[in-house]
Order: C-alpha cells, then sequence, then structure tokens
C-alpha cells in the first residue's frame, strides 16, 4: 500500500485555524458536490497542501466519501498531498533542456538534496519539480529557483546555485 | 412504443430502454462487460459498442437509448474491431495466472475473451500494478482490477458508504480506499458487496478453505459445522440448480460428506437467538412501560457487516445495539462448552466452521471478544461460494446425494429461524414469540406473516398492538409497539440519523447489512439473474412455511437446553457466553 509520507509530517501548529477557514469556504460554497474543485483550489491556498486529514476534513464537512475527494485531489496534478517547500525548484526538461543534460541535473539534485523529484527536503527548504519547458530553450539547460532563472547550468554549479538559499 | 432496426431485424421497444435492453428482449445479445441489470449502469468498459447509422461514433448499447427509426448493427466489422481492440487493451496489463486465479472458470472477462474470439495478445505490456492487500473478510488483487467501477457503485451508491473511488490518474490510476490506503484502515464494514459484483478476481473473500481443510484432516480434531439460513436456497446455484432452489438436505449431506464430525445448524441458534433477543426487547420495554430508563429503539445484532458500521460511524448509538451475539457465534460458543462437556471432548480439540452467506463474518470471528474459556467460539468463516468449491474440490456428486438430516443436539429449528435469511426475518421471527409471550396466544396473522415487513422495500415498518395480555405483563395492554427493518447501510443510515436527531419513533429495528438481507449478502453466489432477490426469498418463506414448528420458543432443543444447561433466557450463563459488547471504532485506524 501507498502509506504516503505525509502522515507522518508533523500537521502545523495552526492546524485548527486552517480547518476553520476552510469550514467558511465551503459553507461559501453551500457544501455543494458540484463544487468540490473550487473548494478544493481555495483549501489548498489556505492549507499550503491537502493533505489525508485536510481530505477527510473537507468530506465530512461536505457529506462525501473521502475516497471521491481524494479521488480528485490525486486526479490532478496542481493539487498536492505533501506539503511545498520555502522555495520549488523547477528544473527544465524541455526537448532543448533535456538534451543538453537538464536529466544529469534533476539527477544531481536528487542525490544533492536527497529526494525524489516532487518531493521536499527533510528540513522543508526545497521541493524539486520537473517542467516540460520554462521558454528558455536558449539558455539550455536551465532550472529556475521560485521566480528565478539560471541558465547553462552544469552539475558542478549546482552546489553553488542552493547555496544562494 | 418506438420503431427501430437492429441487425435488419425490425423490432419496438418501449421508450427509456437502451439498445441493449431492446437487443436481449429481441433474441439478440450484445457483449458486454462492467454493466450489471439492476446494479451497474455506467459505460465504462466500451465493450458494448455497436454502429448507429448517422451517428457521428459507435454508441455504447448499455447506455444509449432507442430512439424512432434507428438503425443499429451490432456485428459489423468496425463494432468487432473496436471489441476485439477494446478487450486487447483491457487485458494489456491484467494479470495472465488465469489458471491459478480464484475465478478461473467463474471470470467474466474470460467469459467475454471466448465470445469476442480473441486468440491472440498484442499488447502485452505486463500487469500495471503487483499489488495485494489483504484484510479479515476482503482480498484485493490490484493486478486483476479492470477499471468496471461496479464496487464503486456497490459501495458508494448501494450501500452509501464509498470506501472505494479511482484514485490518481493514468497508468497509475487504482480503484482503491482513500489515497491508496489499504482497506483496513478505510472503516470498511466488509459487507463484501463488492466482492459479489467483481467480475474478475481483484475483489473475492479472504481464504478460509485451507485451515479448514487442515483441521478436517488432522485426526486429532472434531470439526463442527453449521451452515447459515440462507445458504440452504443459494448453495445450489453453485452446482446448477435454477436460482431459488431449496438443497437443505443435501447441503447437509455434503458437509458431512467432506469429514465434518458434527453437522449443526445455525438455524438452531437463531432459534436460541430469538429466546435472548426477545428476552432483552421485553426487559427494556417493561423498564420504559414502568417509567424506568433503558435504551430504545433496540436495534438487532445479528449482521457483523452492520455491526462493524455502526461502530464506525454511528458510536454514540453503541447502546441500542442488541448485546445478542450473532447467532453462528452463540452456536460456536455452545459447541466448545455445552457440547464438549457433553461428549467429553477437549475445547480446544474443537474446530468450529461456520458457512456463511457474508464476508463480514470472517472479521467478526477474528474479534478478540468472541472468545470464552480461553478458545475462539468460531476458528473459520467460509462463505457460500468457499462451501461449494470445496464440495467441487473433495468430488463430491452434489445433485445425487440423498437428503440427510443435521446433527443433535443443535441441529433441529423451527420456521422462525429460516427467515434468518432474509429482511424483515429476525423482526418476524421475534415478533411471532414475543406475541405469544406476552398475550399467551399465537400471533393472529395469516401463516404467521407480519406482511407489512416482508419484501424487498429498502425501509418497512409496522405496529403491533398488544390486547388481552397475560397477567405477568400486564403493562403490555393496549401498548402499540412500531418496528421498522432496513436491509443495506444506506437505509440503516436513514434510521440511525433518525436516532440521533431524537426523531426516531420506534421501539425496534432490524437492520441487514447487504440489500436484501443475508440471501444475497456478500458470500453469496455471484447471479447475473435480475430476479435473484424475489427468488431466494420465496424460497426462505417456502422453508419456513414447509416446517412443522413455526416459532422459536416451540423449538424442543431449545427448551431442552435452557433446562440442561443455560437456565434462563438473560440468565448468567447466557451472559457469559451468548451475548457480547462493541468498541468504538471511529477514530480506528484513522489516518
Amino acid at each position: 500500500m501507498n502509506q504516503s509520507k505525509q502522515m507522518l509530517h508533523k500537521l502545523p501548529d495552526d492546524h485548527e485555524y486552517k480547518l476553520e477557514q476552510i469550514a467558511s469556504i465551503i459553507d461559501k460554497y453551500e457544501a455543494k458536490a458540484n463544487n468540490l474543485i473550487m473548494i478544493l483550489h481555495a483549501a489548498q491556498g489556505i492549507y499550503g497542501y491537502l493533505p489525508y486529514p485536510v481530505q477527510k476534513f473537507i468530506a465530512d464537512k461536505m457529506n462525501i466519501a473521502v475516497a471521491e475527494v481524494s479521488g480528485v485531489v490525486t486526479f490532478y496534478s496542481f493539487f498536492s498531498t505533501k506539503p511545498k517547500g520555502k522555495h520549488t525548484i523547477l528544473v527544465c526538461m524541455g526537448t532543448a533542456c533535456y538534451v543538453r543534460g537538464g536529466k544529469k541535473l534533476v539527477e544531481g539534485l536528487q542525490k544533492q538534496l536527497n529526494v525524489n523529484v516532487s518531493d521536499t527536503t527533510e528540513d522543508g527548504k526545497f521541493t524539486l519539480s520537473v517542467a516540460r519547458c520554462i521558454g528558455a530553450c536558449g539558455l539550455a539547460p536551465a532550472l529556475m529557483v521560485d521566480d528565478t532563472v539560471f541558465k547553462s547550468v552544469n552539475p558542478n554549479r549546482l552546489e553553488s546555485v542552493l547555496s544562494k538559499y | 412504443m418506438i420503431q427501430l432496426t437492429i441487425n435488419n431485424k425490425k423490432i419496438s421497444a418501449e421508450p427509456g430502454t437502451t439498445i441493449l435492453e431492446a437487443a436481449k428482449q429481441n433474441g439478440i445479445n450484445i457483449p458486454s462487460l462492467c454493466y450489471l441489470e439492476g446494479v451497474h449502469k455506467f459505460g465504462s468498459c466500451r465493450i458494448c459498442s455497436v454502429e448507429v447509422e448517422n451517428a457521428r461514433t459507435l454508441q455504447v448499447a448499455c447506455m444509449a437509448e432507442v430512439r424512432e427509426g434507428m438503425v443499429v448493427h451490432t456485428n459489423s466489422k468496425k463494432v468487432l474491431k473496436t471489441r476485439k481492440v477494446l478487450y486487447e487493451l483491457m487485458l494489456s496489463d491484467h494479470s495472465k495466472n488465469c489458471l491459478s486465479c480464484v475465478r478461473n472458470q467463474s471470470c467474466e472477462l474470460q467469459q467475454l475473451g471466448e465470445i469476442l474470439c480473441i486468440t491472440e495478445n498484442r499488447f502485452n505490456t505486463g500487469s500495471a500494478r503487483e499489488q495485494i492487500d489483504i484484510s479479515p473478510s476482503i482480498t484485493r488483487d490490484l493486478s486483476k482490477c479492470i477499471f468496471c467501477r461496479r464496487c464503486i457503485t456497490a459501495c458508494k451508491e448501494i450501500q452509501g458508504i464509498g470506501i472505494l473511488d479511482a484514485q490518481y490518474r493514468g497508468f497509475d490510476s487504482v480503484i482503491a480506499p482513500p489515497m491508496d490506503h489499504s482497506i483496513n484502515d478505510a472503516k470498511c464494514s466488509f459487507c463484501g458487496q463488492c466482492t459479489v459484483v467483481c467480475p474478475v478476481g481483484a475483489l473475492s473473500e479472504t481464504d478460509h478453505i485451507k485451515k479448514v481443510w487442515n483441521a478436517i484432516n488432522d485426526p486429532e480434531i472434531r470439526v463442527v459445522m453449521q451452515p447459515a439460513p440462507a445458504i440452504r436456497v443459494a448453495l445450489g446455484e453453485m452446482f446448477g440448480y435454477p436460482v431459488g432452489t431449496s438443497v437443505t438436505g443435501k447441503m447437509a449431506a455434503a458437509i458431512r460428506a467432506l469429514g465434518v464430525d458434527d453437522v449443526f445448524d445455525t438455524d438452531w441458534a437463531a432459534d436460541l437467538t430469538i429466546m435472548e433477543e426477545g428476552t432483552e426487547f421485553l426487559h427494556r420495554a417493561i423498564d420504559v412501560l414502568s417509567g424506568k430508563d433503558a435504551v430504545l429503539p433496540i436495534i438487532t445484532s445479528c449482521s457483523p457487516g452492520w455491526i462493524k458500521y455502526v461502530e464506525s460511524y454511528f458510536p454514540q448509538l453503541i447502546p441500542h445495539l442488541s448485546t445478542c451475539k450473532s447467532p453462528h457465534m452463540m452456536l460456536g460458543a455452545l459447541s466448545k462448552t455445552y457440547h464438549a462437556e457433553k461428549i467429553g471432548v477437549d475445547p480446544r480439540k474443537i474446530f468450529t466452521v461456520s458457512i456463511m452467506p457474508c464476508t463480514a463474518k470472517k472479521f467478526e470471528c477474528s474479534r478478540e471478544e468472541m472468545i470464552n474459556r480461553g478458545v475462539p467460539n468460531v476458528d473459520a468463516v467460509l462463505t457460500t461460494r468457499e462451501l461449494g468449491q470445496m464440495i467441487k474440490q473433495a468430488g463430491i456428486d452434489f445433485p445425487n446425494l440423498e437428503d440427510e438430516d443435521f446433527d443433535d443436539p443443535m441441529g433441529q429449528s423451527t420456521g422462525a429461524a429460516d427467515i434468518f435469511g432474509v429482511t424483515g426475518g429476525v423482526m418476524e421471527a421475534a415478533i411471532r414469540t414475543v406475541y405469544a409471550i406476552i398475550t399467551g396466544r399465537d400471533l393472529p396473522f395469516e401463516q404467521l406473516h407480519v406482511t407489512p415487513i416482508v419484501g424487498l422495500d429498502q425501509i418497512k415498518e409496522a405496529t403491533l398492538k398488544f390486547e388481552n395480555v397475560v397477567p405477568e405483563y400486564k403493562m403490555f395492554e393496549g401498548f402499540e409497539a412500531k418496528v421498522a427493518v432496513t436491509s443495506g447501510l444506506a437505509g440503516a443510515k436513514i434510521l440511525m440519523d433518525q436516532i440521533v436527531y431524537g426523531k426516531s419513533p420506534y421501539h425496534f429495528i432490524e437492520v441487514m447489512g447487504c440489500p436484501s438481507g443475508c440471501i444475497c449478502g456478500g458470500g453469496q453466489p455471484r447471479s447475473h439473474d435480475p430476479d435473484v432477490r424475489i427468488k431466494r426469498l420465496k424460497a426462505i418463506y417456502g422453508e419456513d412455511e414447509g416446517k412443522k414448528l413455526r416459532q422459536s420458543h416451540h423449538n424442543p432443543s431449545i427448551a431442552a437446553i435452557y433446562k440442561d444447561y443455560l437456565g434462563k433466557p438473560g440468565g448468567h450463563l447466557s451472559h457469559e457466553l451468548l451475548h457480547t459488547h462493541y468498541f468504538d471504532r471511529s477514530k480506528e485506524n484513522e489516518k
């Protein structure tokens, strides 16, 4: 079974407060099942991500099955069931970056940060993600940290990029 | 009527009929897979695709309704090719271990392959998910799931729970509890309705056959077996009998032929349950009528799927549950005490097996409180399907068996016990006895049937007025008992919500976890007969009406056990062996 890692994560200190905010969103949408996606969007905005306890809270409040809520959450890549790090690293895996060594950057980052793609480092600092193309093919291979683009990165430069954060 | 043409044949059909139904009514079979009449109509597998002239695309026959002048081709070149490719794609990541699959020869995917003349396997990618999830009752083998979604319909729409749904997407998709958790962590009632509708080997009961054979083949062990009331009206289907055939005598003979030492009958324990539960109801009602505190409505406790549902979703209502164990547990407990003492056998050398129409009973027999004097009441629970498999495995020629009887002292039963297998039956059996105790007269209804609670409606109710009561029960004079009966957990939720909101008008409620009751329980043979419910129901009432004794308190062997061993209903020994307690499971395994 997929014993999702976030179960082991501690819930944030303001968990209850955030659930109250989510509850008021659900009330605003009259708890209608048709509005589930909008409610989940808002909930992710409030909570940052949608771990199982939050999904269960939403399902109970809307009187629908948790399996239905988690079905929607796990279907759309926009929704995350894991907490995001302070900074998101986005490695471009579009054609140009891929042929210029994008894959090596992902491997290097996985090694240095000790995480898999779409996971977050233990200290909560970085989330590693990949993108199909960030529209900077001339700068290949490129990666972004939050809103900053780093061009012509090679695996040896990764450490200096990360050290800026 | 709507006029249309299917395969050059002019036919007419009622408005609202689907192409699939209209074709079937006119002798044309359209291959289908996910569609299950009366249960699941979703169009997810697309196997029943047909060509409709002037339509832009192929139409799904189980969903598309007939239209005036429609011209349908069910076997055109395009249709045959499409069906074949759809099937091959379904097969592409399906486990191919057919020869060692629990559904070998009873698999709907396998049968469809034959119908579609599949002779090659072009897109073999191997199984996408090698994943097996075992719970005490239900085993999920995800390598065999074909995403028909029947189980989702059974769990969410029919039972109103929704443990299972589609999780993740694309090749990662899986029909699973939330976040792909184990079914053990999902507050599943273990009713097993999903295992009845699964067309393949993805959902099935957790196997107890092996440990039963081990016990039978151990010369040191004395094996006790007992079939539930609903088994006798369904087991025949495993051997080609028409739906609704009673095979009571052959069933007893077959169990004996397996090498079982004592062939008892859960029906006997159903009579015992009525004595205990009826007494419990009388005590609570007397307390209420004399102004004392007592919890009403009292709710039946024979259905372990229902019990786990209450414990998980309505823990605050646990005091309403009857404390009676389910009948097979009572019989199990008495096999290792009363019977063991009588025959002079060490209870640890007795192995009790219950044949149940139920998967939840497998979980029930593993509950830690179902142990008396250091030994579990019941050691193994076989479903009706598993018993049928064992009879086949043992080479027993079932149709040619001579009818046999059950063994004493726990084999004799009344008609009141038979109807425990159908919705309304436990209540009717209880009313027959409670009415007789309070008034000293038989229930004044034709054939002793409480007609308002007979049948397949989701919620049924009846009012029973007591007049000219015996002096001992004078407090019941003029009392009108209101009773309600429901089967299926969606109906149970309605009645429980009434209690929670203080709006329940009832004194006594019967709940069976599966729609229609045990006759269509999660362990029963898988039937595609749309009339299966009514046919098995009629067979159960046939058993009842065929008995000389029809009321539990008339059963001489029940009178005997109270005289020889138990004392009186609700007495000290009854409480030790026949009653139980429940747990709040609302927070259990909460992720």
